[in-house]
């Protein structure tokens, strides 16, 4: 599987990934012996997502949002309670493990915290060796040359193969987590919030190793994040989450500059702009209190009570995404799911 | 001007470990005046909590080792005893920590743990100190603060912790109040409510607040000055306008490009900050930053003094004369937005 000749990517315009109406709830039990469901988390909730190759596809949203559970949910780390993941043309999301397993290779994830996910007692050269082994078919001397490849190619010496992960410092240590993800020549991969425990000059360097990579290798990311700069630079596309369901999806630029939802006007507000004068200007947005529980979301829209634009119908019908694209290209693609959009001209 | 409220004097910590002697700060000089707001921004390993767990005299580590004087109202800090201490902790200073989740009791309701610190500082009964907690949490913008004040930590989200922790912070009515990252945890809706409310109870209060983050974007939010470090030391130090418009340090200058901001169009690549932060047990002589520096030249090898060198109240620690940097400054905070352009390093 490692000698996937490198030609075989699609062209742009091909769709990789397809999730249709994914839902993923958790259950509550209560009781000993005898659990009873008793509630629900509705972590995802009705969620439609396409990607194409080469694509990144940013997710935003506040904690709770849903958009890790999305994550996990694709890469078939968690069972999906409802709806469909389509990879590269087939349905992955009822394959059982076994069915599973030659797909591994072609989505690959990589963790928020560069401490937890990798194994402390494993050396460097076995991480990323793992899922050669598991996986390839090559032998040793084979993987020892791949293993050098990957450390070169995420910036990393290939003389530290033989360290342990706490020998490297936060930022070295994603690298090391990302040359793990690129050992099988993934198609996807899903970062999971790469940079957030970084510091902030560590982060643009692994910010721009991910873009090389990207150009380098053609891959196709879904990029988690909450931080909204951040996912403004690396994607090409934002969805926008709340309480388990996509409010808001559009080309990146044009969310920035023509944010529909009251919810992404809200979350943009509130991004803090490292410039005093502007800072001092600009009208910010604070939302009044917490996200509410997804065990019990809010009728119709579930942004409504926190809404300043709500009006009655808000808590009644949930209202669906639909088109509200500009004329020109670049806003093409612009959905949201709102009873009042914002900047939209009618 | 305001009266000065704390002045820190050539203040170095250090901490003997079995690889060699950390400085985790290393000459940190600063004042605070009463009612200003003062940010320390800087990297994680920067030493900015070390510094001002210090004033606090919170430290408790044989192996640590202290130097210089915390002159706080005219009273040095650094030579008083625990009971002395105790008066000045709690009403004189309060400090707000950066996880709301651990530096709350779980055990007890959140309405004890405030009026615990009124009963320790004023001679009032628990039923006074219960009614003056619930003051504080509806000052603090708790929804029914009657009836959320016989709640235990783990009811509240993480906002609304902090919000608690807030309300423990001002129960004395402190002079100086120290956030720790206060913000850093949450996410940015909740974000812009606590800097909201910070700002608001600085005025009601009068307290003077050192804010410590890593976020350039919250700095420029709520501080009056800024100084920024760097492996222990200051480099540079100024009001908002100066740091952030007329920024005279290369590590001041990195650290505002390397942000992905969203007010500005998107830059093809971030600036970065080459290589890692040096070990605080082996510093690079001379400039700490120096091996990181674009701009390094002969006179870097001889450590840098903390200097007004651009303006009166404007001080960094950087050899390079200002004139020189004047032209450099643009070229690595926003090289795209300078126009003919030619990447420069030294």
């Amino acid at each position: 599987m490692s000698s996937r000749p490198d030609e075989t990517f699609n062209p742009p315009s091909e769709v990789l990934l397809r999730v249709e109406h994914l839902k993923k709830y958790f259950p509550i039990k209560r009781g000993i012996v005898f659990q009873r469901e008793v509630g629900r988390v509705h972590a995802v909730d009705d969620v439609s997502i396409e990607l194409r190759t080469g694509e990144t596809l940013g997710l935003v949203g506040e904690s709770g949002c849903g958009k890790s559970t999305l994550g996990r949910c694709i890469i078939r780390l968690l069972e999906l309670t409802g709806g469909t993941v389509m990879f590269d043309g087939k349905d992955i999301s009822r394959l059982s493990r076994r069915a599973l397993r030659p797909m591994r290779g072609d989505v690959q994830m990589v963790f928020q915290d560069p401490y937890a996910s990798l194994n402390p007692r494993k050396r460097v050269g076995t991480i990323i060796a793992d899922p050669l082994r598991i996986h390839g078919d090559s032998n040793r001397r084979q993987i020892r040359e791949r293993v050098r490849e990957l450390l070169e190619l995420v910036g990393l010496s290939p003389e530290h193969v033989n360290r342990y992960p706490h020998e490297f410092s936060g930022g070295q240590r994603q690298r090391i987590g990302v040359a793990r993800a690129l050992a099988l020549h993934p198609k996807l991969i899903i970062a999971d919030e790469p940079v957030s425990a970084l510091d902030v000059s560590i982060r643009a360097q692994v910010i721009n190793l991910l873009d090389d990579l990207q150009d380098e290798l053609g891959l196709t990311y879904i990029f988690i994040a909450h931080d909204l700069g951040v996912v403004r630079h690396v994607s090409d596309r934002i969805a926008v989450m709340y309480l388990g369901k996509i409010v808001e999806i559009s080309p990146a630029e044009a969310l920035y500059k023509r944010p529909v939802h009251p919810y992404t006007e809200a979350l943009l507000s509130a991004v803090p702009i490292p410039d005093p004068v502007i800072t001092a200007q600009r009208e910010q947005i604070v939302l009044e209190g917490d996200v509410p529980s997804p065990i019990a979301p809010p009728s119709g829209c579930r942004f409504h009570p926190r809404c300043k634009y709500a009006t009655e119908i808000c808590s009644q019908v949930e209202p669906p995404l639909i088109d509200h694209s500009g004329t020109d290209q670049a806003s093409a693609g612009h959905l949201a799911a709102c009873h009042h959009p914002l900047n939209v001209g009618r | 001007m305001a009266e000065q409220l704390l002045e820190v004097r050539n203040l170095k910590v250090s901490f003997r470990t079995e690889d060699g002697v950390v400085r985790a700060v290393d000459g940190v000089s600063f004042t605070v005046s009463e009612g200003e707001t003062l940010g320390i921004v800087g990297e994680s390993g920067s030493g900015k909590s070390v510094t001002m767990m210090s004033v606090m005299r919170l430290i408790i580590d044989p192996n640590a080792t202290f130097e210089g004087e915390v002159i706080y109202k005219g009273r040095d800090l650094m030579s008083l005893n625990q009971a002395e201490l105790r008066q000045v902790r709690g009403s004189e200073i309060a400090m707000i920590f950066q996880d709301p989740m651990t530096s709350l009791n779980p055990v007890y309701r959140v309405g004890w743990q405030i009026s615990e610190q009124i009963r320790a500082h004023e001679r009032v009964s628990k039923q006074a100190a219960r009614a003056r907690a619930i003051e504080l949490l509806q000052a603090v913008g708790i929804p029914h603060p009657a009836e959320r004040v016989d709640d235990f930590p783990h009811q509240f989200s993480g906002g609304m912790r902090q919000r608690v922790m807030i309300a423990m912070a001002l129960s004395c009515s402190p002079s100086l109040l120290i956030a720790d990252e206060p913000t850093t945890a949450l996410d940015v809706t909740i974000q812009a409510q606590i800097l909201e409310l910070i700002r608001k109870l600085k005025d009601e209060f009068g307290s003077a607040v050192v804010l410590i983050t890593h976020d350039m974007g919250v700095v420029a939010d709520v501080a009056d000055r800024v100084a920024v470090m760097y492996a222990g030391r200051i480099v540079e130090m100024g009001s908002k306008h100066d740091v952030f418009y007329d920024a005279e340090h290369p590590y001041t200058w990195g650290l505002l490009g390397s942000i992905a901001r969203i007010d500005r169009p998107k830059p093809r690549r971030l600036t970065t900050i080459r290589g890692l932060p040096p070990s605080l047990i082996n510093l690079p002589p001379g400039c700490a930053f120096g091996p990181r520096c674009p701009q390094r030249f002969e006179m870097c090898d001889q450590v840098p003094e903390l200097a007004p060198r651009a303006a009166f109240d404007h001080t960094d620690a950087c050899h390079l004369d200002p004139t020189i940097k004047r032209n450099r400054r643009d070229r690595t905070i926003h090289p795209e937005l300078v126009e003919g352009t030619n990447e420069q390093s030294a």
